[in-house]
Order: C-alpha cells, then structure tokens, then sequence
C-alpha cells in the first residue's frame, strides 16, 4: 500500500520492479514495436541466493509482505504456476540463512504474495532478493530496495522472456 | 584561558566520537546482526573519527600537543585507520562475500559503496606511500602535494559514504560528526595554504612565489 509510487509505474511501464531498475528500462523499453519488455536482473540480485528454496506458505513467523506479478514479455499476458523464491536479512535471520529463503508460486492472475518477516536494513539498504529461477524463462534476479526501513511490504514485478 | 581551553578541545573531540559511537552501540539494528557484522560496522565508525582525528593533529589543535607530537600523533592515527578499515572490509566480507565482491568490483547497486572503496583505496595508498616515505626521499613539499589530494579524497569519500549508509550510526551523531570532519579538513587546508605563503618551506625558491 505504501509502494504506490512504485506500483504505478509498474503498472504503467511494466517492467522492474525498484527505483533503480525501473528507472531507465523502465521508461524507455515499453515504447518499442515489440510491446513489453524482459526484466533485466538487477545487479546485486542473486547475492547470498540458495537455488532450490522449498515453497512454502510463509517464511517464518511473517508480518511483512512480499508481492508482485510475472508476465510474458511482448503480450504482458500473465504467468500462472511460476515459482518465485525470496530471501532477505530479516528480524529471523541473515540473508544466507536458510530459514531466510522460501518460494511461493503465482496465481491465474500472475500474481504472488508471500508472508516474510520484517526485513531490516542489512549492507547499508532495507532491500529484498526475488528470483525467478525455474528454466522456462531466462532468470532474473530482482533486488528491491524499501523506502523507508519502517515498510511492512515490497513488491517486485517480473516480465520474463524465454529461455 | 589557556588552561582552560585544552579540557575544553578534548572533551569536544571525546564527545565529537564517542556520541555516534555510543548512539551506535544503541541501534536496534544490532539485535539483528551477527558479531562479526557488528564488529565491522564499529570499524567503520571508529575510522570515521579517525578521519576527524586526521586533520585537528597535523593542523596543531589539540593543545598540549607539540607540532611534532602531533604529527608523531598523526602517523600513529593513521595507521590505526588503516587497521579500522581492514577491519571494516574483512568483517563485511566475512559477512556476506557477494556483497562485499559487488563493492570491491564497483557494481553494487549501493550507491555509497564506491565512496568507501574509493576512499580505502586512497588510505592503503597514503599509508603506503608514508611507510616508503623515506626511501622514496619525498620532500615535505612533494609529500604535500601527494598527500593533500589523497586526504581530500579520503574525506570526501568517507563523508559521503557514511551518509548514505542506512546502519546502526543515528542520524544526527552521524551528521555532526560528517560536518566536523569536513570543517577540521577545510581548516587545516586553509591554514596550510595561508601559513605556506610567508614562510617558504625550506628548498622551495621564493622568486616562484
């Protein structure tokens, strides 16, 4: 709810997910013939990734929502089923704890929703880890960044291209 | 007066680091941090007064302090800088080894990262370039105009990515103690600058001047 400057643009130019990735490809990709473009990962994205977290309903005792949506690039159509894992430096663990790591899958809409613990400032920046990571499509790792370390929730959107 | 005012500097310089140090030590954030990390964030603060340190001893303000006490002071300091900052990196790399690649490589997505590399770079090179100091024969002048320019870079670097950094240190401790640094940096600067003028140091030729 407190990311509408973020879910806006989005929505508008759909593709990235934060500031600093959407910025730039953001503004200038969506404009071309071939209609919506990939995410790009984000540089930092896969630090302190483990490949394979299990899905699960929440991470942890939760209290902090992570959100997005996956799309197709060119057409935007959404992608139902796809496995997105999250990680981050929360108030239960550090970043390359296991216990940090969980995935959940998107719905028919292309949307996902995964309840985490609060995430707090780690190496400077209040910031979460997505991947997508499951072969069909080329992987991306997204690195949002919170506005303010006192959010309760952060959203990623992935446009995805094939592999 | 005299007498008076020495206390007085100390107390100021005590409380110039020991406030941010202490408003640090109070964050909630270190509930969250494993030892190592909580050891290399201190680093960085502790280098940070360093840095204040820096310039109010070569500049002779911290009175009782001889100018060569001083300067004897200065070495001293800035060795110990040297080791805060090899703390600081060895504990956050230890910490998370990509994040500490991404800064090291220049392609963190933080953007106060390369401030802190940058100035590291810039203190192994002073500290360097004062160990060979001798060997290399470096004249004060020369020294200076080395020197000088790696400590602004060292400062300005340091300010910078402090500032940036969502840590432990509290806003305001850490704002004040940015101002200091840079204020006692343009002091000495300035006095440099202003002092150098009358009193050609020894080998440089007063018809350039």
């Amino acid at each position: 709810m407190t990311n509408l400057v973020l879910n806006r643009r989005n929505v508008l130019f759909a593709a990235g997910s934060s500031i600093l990735a959407t910025g730039v490809s953001g503004l200038l990709l969506p404009a071309r013939a071939d209609g919506i473009a990939p995410t790009d990962s984000m540089s930092g994205g896969s630090n302190n990734y483990r490949k394979g977290a299990p899905i699960v309903d929440r991470i942890g005792k939760g209290g902090f929502w992570m959100s997005g949506t996956v799309r197709r690039a060119g057409d935007g159509a959404p992608l139902a089923g796809q496995r997105i894992q999250i990680w981050a430096h929360t108030i239960e663990g550090q970043e390359h704890e296991p216990q940090s790591h969980g995935a959940t899958l998107t719905d028919k809409n292309g949307a996902f929703r995964l309840e985490i613990p609060q995430i707090i400032p780690v190496f400077g920046q209040p910031h979460g880890h997505l991947a997508y990571d499951s072969g069909e499509f080329r992987t991306v790792f997204l690195r949002p960044v919170m506005r303010s370390a006192k959010e309760t929730s952060l959203e990623a959107h992935f446009v995805l291209q094939p592999a | 007066m005299k007498l008076a005012k020495v206390p007085l500097i100390w107390a100021a310089l005590a409380a110039a680091i020991g406030v941010p140090l202490a408003a640090a030590a109070m964050s909630p954030l270190l509930a969250w941090r494993g030892p190592v990390y909580i050891v290399a964030g201190f680093a960085g603060i502790i280098a940070l007064g360093l840095v204040l340190a820096q310039p109010l001893l070569i500049g002779g303000y911290v009175p009782p302090l001889s100018a060569y006490r001083g300067r004897r002071a200065h070495h001293w300091i800035g060795g110990a800088l040297l080791v805060a900052v090899v703390i600081h990196v060895a504990g956050l790399w230890f910490t998370s080894p990509p994040d500490m690649i991404d800064a090291l490589t220049f392609s963190s997505p933080t953007p106060f990262s390369p401030f802190g590399v940058i100035a590291m770079w810039a203190i192994y090179t002073v500290a360097l370039l004062a160990a060979l100091r001798r060997r290399l024969g470096l004249r004060l002048r020369t020294w200076r105009i080395v020197h000088i320019p790696l400590a602004l870079v060292i400062v300005i670097g340091s300010v910078v990515h402090c500032l940036l950094i969502e840590g432990t240190m509290e806003t305001m401790s850490k704002a004040a103690l940015c101002a200091l640094v840079l204020a006692a940096t343009m002091k000495v600067i300035i006095d440099l600058w202003t002092r150098r003028k009358p009193r050609p140091l020894p080998g440089e030729s007063i018809a350039r001047q």
